[in-house]
C-alpha cells in the first residue's frame, strides 16, 4: 500500500543524505520525495511516498526515528490528509491537436503557462492520481517532457 | 578570562574533559595539528598502532571490556577508509566509540585534494551519527554531543571529521567544555513501559516451560545483576546469544550455554519447545532463529530492547518491553517477587510442578546430546581444537578475558570456555570481522592493566592484523595468543565439506604458512609450538607461567584440520533441527 511519510528534520547539511541513504541501505523504495525548509528555518520538511505492508512501513518509521537529525515522523495515511503535487508538462500542440490539448487541460483545470507555435506547457496541481489521469488523457506521442514535484501533504483539521 | 585555545588544542582538551585516557591512532597530514596538540600534553596517552583498522578494534576492545567509550584518531583519506571495517564492527555490536578523522582544509573539500575522501559519506551506513566540523568554535560542543550520542540509548560509533584548517594553531578561540547537552531530536529512553511490565510478569507466572534468551544488550545496559536475580526468581533456564555470554554465569546449572547456529543441543531444543521465550537485549538474528517461520512455534514472545526498530523486526513480540535494560529488569524482578508472594498456594504448586517437569526435559536433552566438557588428550590422535579451549579454561581458572577472532575457533571458544562474568568474552558477533582478535585484546589489556588477557585465534584471522605484534612490544602488552592452527580457513572449509561436496575452493594454504614460532620471536615475543596432544597442557602452563607474566606469548596449537563445529543448524529448519556430528551430517545429506 502507498504511504505518505512527513518527516521533520534538522535543517543541516548532510541530514537529507542520511534519510535517502537509509532507504537505499535497507532496501526500501522511495516513489517521490519533496524537501524544503519550514516556517522554522532550523527545520526542514521532507515528504516522501513509499510502498509496503504495515510491518514494513512501521519498520521504516522506526528506522527514520533512529536518525539523530529526525525530529518527528508522521504517516499521513494514518488519518485524514490533503495531498497535492505539481505537474509541468510540455505537449506538442499543432493543427487539430492544439484545440484538443487546450480542451483537455481545461477539463482538468490545468493552466497553460507557456505557448510556442508548436507546443503548450501546462501546469496542473492535484493529488498524484489526478496528474496520472491527465497524463493518460494526453496522447502519448504528443508529450515532449513531464516534470513532477513529488507529493506534498498535510493532515486535515486542527493542530495535531 | 576564558582560556584561548586553537582548534587542535580544544579538541584534545575536550577529550581530557570527557575523561578519555587513551587515544588509539595513527598520524598523517590532515591530523598533524591535532598530533602536535597531543605532544604538548600529558593527560591522555596516545597508542600508535601499525594500521588504522587495528586502532578501531583496540578502541572497541577497550570499550567492550570497560564499558567506557573507545577513542580513535586517524588522518584523512586512507587513514579514514582503513578505519571503516572497525567502525562497522562496532556498529553491528552497538559498541560506544568516537572516531576522529582528519580532513583536508575546508576550501579544498570537494576538489579531489591529496588524501581527500568523503568520510562522513563513506561511514554513513555504519555509524550511529557523524559530524563534519564546519567552524573551529563548535569543536567542544561537537565532542560533547559525540560522546553523548555514542554512549546513550543503543550505543554505537560516532565519527567527527575535522578539516585541517579548523585545527590551525594560529587561530585561537575561547574554550569552555559544555556541562550538558540537549538535542530536541535525540532523547534516548531511560525507563520503560510500566503496563507492559505487568503483562510480562503475568506471562511469566502463567508459563510452565519458560526460557530466557539473553543477548548483548543486557551487558551493554549493565543490567546483569538484575538479570541474575530475575532468572533465579523465576527458576527458568538461560540460553545466551554469542554476544550475551557472561551476562548470566556460564557455570550456573540454570545456564544452557549458547543458542543458535552452533548453540548447544539443549539450548536450541529449549527454545523450540518453550511456551514462553523471554528475549532480553537480543535481536532475533538469523544466526539464532534459523527459519523465522518455524521459530519457537508454541511460545509467547516477550521482547525487551532499547531500540524500537529491533522489536517486531524479525519475530513479532506478544509483549514488547521497550526501554532501558537495567530499569526494565529491575522492575520485572521486583514485581515478579511480589506477585509470587501473593500467589495462591495451589497456583504456586501448579507452577512448580510444571517447571519441575520442564527441567526434567531440559536435563534429559543436556545428558542426551550436550557438549562434553571432560575431553581427554589422546596420544595417537591430533589435538582437538575443543581440547585446546578446555585446556585454556583450566589453566586460566575460567577468569581470563578471552578475545576471539572469527571462524571455527570462535565457536569452539564460545562453546567450551564458560564465562561467569560479563565483558570477559570479546568478539565480533554481528559483522564477523576476521583480524579483530589481536587488536581487540590489546585494547582490553590497556583498559585492564594486570588482567589476564588472551586472544583465541586461527592462523587465517591472525594474519589479517599480525602487524600489531610490533605495537604490543612497544607498549609491553603481555597478551597470550592461542592460535588454533588447522592450516586452513576452517569455517569456510567446513561449509565446503558439508554443502559443496568437499571442494575446498580457496580455503587451504598449508604449503605457504609461516613458521609462527620464528615469526613471533622476530617480533620480540615468545613463541611456543605444540603438535602433540599430551603436551598441550604443559604448553598452556608455560604460556601463563610466572616467567612469561610480562611477555606476549603465542601458542601455535596444531589442531585436527578435519574437525567441524557441531551442533550446526540445518538450513531452513527450526531451531530443533541440528546436525550433531559428522556421522549425522552424512546421514542427513
Amino acid at each position: 500500500m502507498r504511504h505518505i511519510l512527513s518527516v521533520l528534520l534538522e535543517n543541516e547539511a548532510g541530514a537529507l543524505s542520511r534519510v535517502v541513504g537509509l532507504f537505499a541501505q535497507r532496501n526500501y523504495n522511495i516513489e517521490s520525495l519533496a524537501v524544503a525548509p519550514t516556517e522554522d528555518t532550523t527545520l526542514s520538511r521532507l515528504t516522501l511516498t513509499t510502498r509496503g505492508d504495515d510491518s514494513k512501513i512501521q519498520q521504516i518509521i522506526k528506522q527514520l526515528n533512529k536518525l539523530i537529525e529526525v525530529v518527528r515522523v508522521e504517516d499521513l495515511c494514518d488519518g485524514d490528509y490533503v495531498e497535492r503535487e505539481l505537474l509541468l508538462i510540455k505537449v506538442r500542440a499543432e493543427g487539430d491537436a492544439r484545440q484538443e490539448v487546450k480542451r483537455t487541460a481545461d477539463i482538468f483545470r490545468g493552466q497553460i503557462i507557456e505557448v510556442t507555435s508548436a507546443t503548450y506547457t501546462i501546469q496542473l496541481v492535484g493529488p498524484s492520481n489526478k496528474l496520472d489521469a491527465f497524463i493518460r488523457a494526453i496522447d502519448d506521442v504528443s508529450i515532449v517532457e513531464v516534470v513532477r514535484s513529488g507529493v506534498s501533504g498535510i493532515s486535515r483539521g486542527g493542530a495535531s | 578570562m576564558t582560556e584561548q585555545l586553537s582548534g587542535g588544542d580544544m579538541l584534545i582538551r575536550s577529550l581530557q574533559d570527557e575523561g578519555v585516557e587513551y587515544i588509539f591512532g595513527y598520524p598523517g597530514g590532515s591530523a598533524l595539528h591535532i598530533y602536535d596538540a597531543i605532544f604538548r600534553q600529558q593527560k591522555i596517552e596516545h597508542i600508535l598502532v601499525r594500521h588504522e583498522q587495528a586502532a578501531t578494534h583496540m578502541a572497541d576492545g577497550y570499550a567492550r571490556s570497560t564499558g567506557r567509550p573507545g577513542v580513535v584518531l586517524v588522518t584523512s583519506g586512507p587513514g579514514a577508509t582503513n578505519a571503516i571495517t572497525g567502525i562497522a564492527t562496532a556498529y553491528m555490536d552497538s559498541i560506544p566509540m568516537v572516531v576522529i578523522s582528519g580532513q583536508v582544509p575546508r576550501d579544498l573539500i570537494g576538489t579531489d585534494a591529496f588524501q581527500e575522501t568523503d568520510m562522513v559519506g563513506i561511514s554513513r551506513p555504519v555509524v550511529k551519527h557523524s559530524f563534519l566540523v564546519r567552524d573551529a568554535g563548535e569543536i567542544p560542543g561537537v565532542v560533547k554531543k559525540a560522546f553523548h550520542i555514542a554512549t546513550t540509548g543503543r550505543p554505537g560509533p560516532v565519527v567527527i571529521d575535522v578539516p585541517k584548517d579548523t585545527t590551525d594553531p594560529f587561530e585561537q578561540f575561547a574554550y569552555a567544555y559544555p556541562d550538558s547537552v540537549s538535542m530536541r531530536s535525540y532523547n534516548p529512553i531511560v525507563t520503560g513501559d510500566s503496563a507492559q511490565i505487568d503483562r510480562a510478569v503475568d506471562a511469566m507466572l502463567a508459563a510452565r516451560k519458560p526460557v530466557f534468551y539473553v543477548g548483548g544488550g543486557v551487558i551493554l545496559a549493565s543490567a546483569c545483576e538484575h538479570l541474575r536475580y530475575l532468572v533465579r526468581t523465576l527458576g527458568a533456564p538461560v540460553a545466551s546469544t554469542l554476544m550475551g555470554l557472561g551476562a548470566f554465569p556460564g557455570t550456573d546449572p540454570l545456564s544452557l550455554g549458547m543458542l543458535g547456529m552452533h548453540g548447544t543441543y539443549e539450548a536450541n531444543m529449549a527454545m523450540d519447545g518453550a511456551d514462553l521465550v523471554i528475549a532480553l537485549g537480543a535481536r532475533f538474528d538469523d544466526r539464532v532463529t534459523n527459519n523465522p517461520d518455524k521459530f519457537s512455534p508454541k511460545a509467547t514472545i516477550i521482547h525487551m530492547d532499547i531500540d524500537a526498530a529491533s522489536i517486531n523486526k524479525i519475530i513479532d513480540a506478544d509483549i514488547a518491553l521497550l526501554g532501558d535494560g537495567a530499569w526494565v529488569l529491575e522492575q520485572l524482578s521486583t514485581r515478579l517477587t511480589q506477585a509470587l508472594k501473593s500467589q495462591q498456594k495451589s497456583a504456586l504448586k501448579d507452577r512448580e510442578e510444571g517447571l519441575k517437569s520442564w527441567w526434567q526435559q531440559l536435563e534429559y536433552w543436556r545428558a542426551e546430546n550436550g557438549l562434553n566438557h571432560n575431553l581427554r588428550a589422546q596420544a595417537d590422535k591430533p589435538i582437538l581444537p575443543q581440547l585446546a579451549i578446555q585446556s585454556l579454561y583450566k589453566v586460566t581458572g575460567g577468569d581470563a578475558f578471552v578475545c576471539s577472532d572469527v571462524g571455527q575457533h570462535q565457536m569452539f571458544a564460545a562453546q567450551y570456555y564458560h564465562f561467569d562474568e560479563p565483558r570477559r568474552w570479546i568478539n565480533s558477533g554481528g559483522l564477523g570481522t576476521m583480524g579483530f582478535g589481536l587488536p581487540s585484546a590489546m585494547g582490553v589489556q590497556m583498559g585492564n592493566p594486570g588482567a589476564t588477557v588472551t586472544c583465541v585465534t586461527g592462523e587465517g584471522s591472525f594474519m589479517m592484523n599480525m602487524q600489531e605484534l610490533s605495537t604490543c612490544l612497544q607498549y609491553g602488552l603481555p597478551i597470550k595468543i592461542i592460535n588454533l592452527n588447522n592450516q586452513a580457513l576452517g569455517m569456510v572449509k567446513q561449509w565446503q565439506d558439508m554443502q559443496y561436496g568437499g571442494r575446498h575452493s580457496q580455503s587451504t594454504y598449508s604449503d605457504s604458512l609461516p613458521d609462527f614460532k620464528t615469526l613471533i620471536e622476530a617480533f620480540g615475543h615468545v613463541g611456543i609450538k605444540v603438535v602433540d596432544a599430551t603436551k598441550l597442557d604443559a604448553a598452556m602452563e608455560e604460556a601463563f607461567s610466572e616467567a612469561n607474566r610480562n611477555r606476549l606469548v603465542f601458542v601455535d596449537v596444531w589442531v585436527d584440520p578435519h574437525e567441524h563445529v557441531y551442533p550446526m543448524a540445518i538450513k531452513g529448519g527450526a531451531m530443533r533441527d541440528m546436525v550433531l556430528s559428522k556421522t549425522t551430517a552424512a546421514e542427513s545429506s
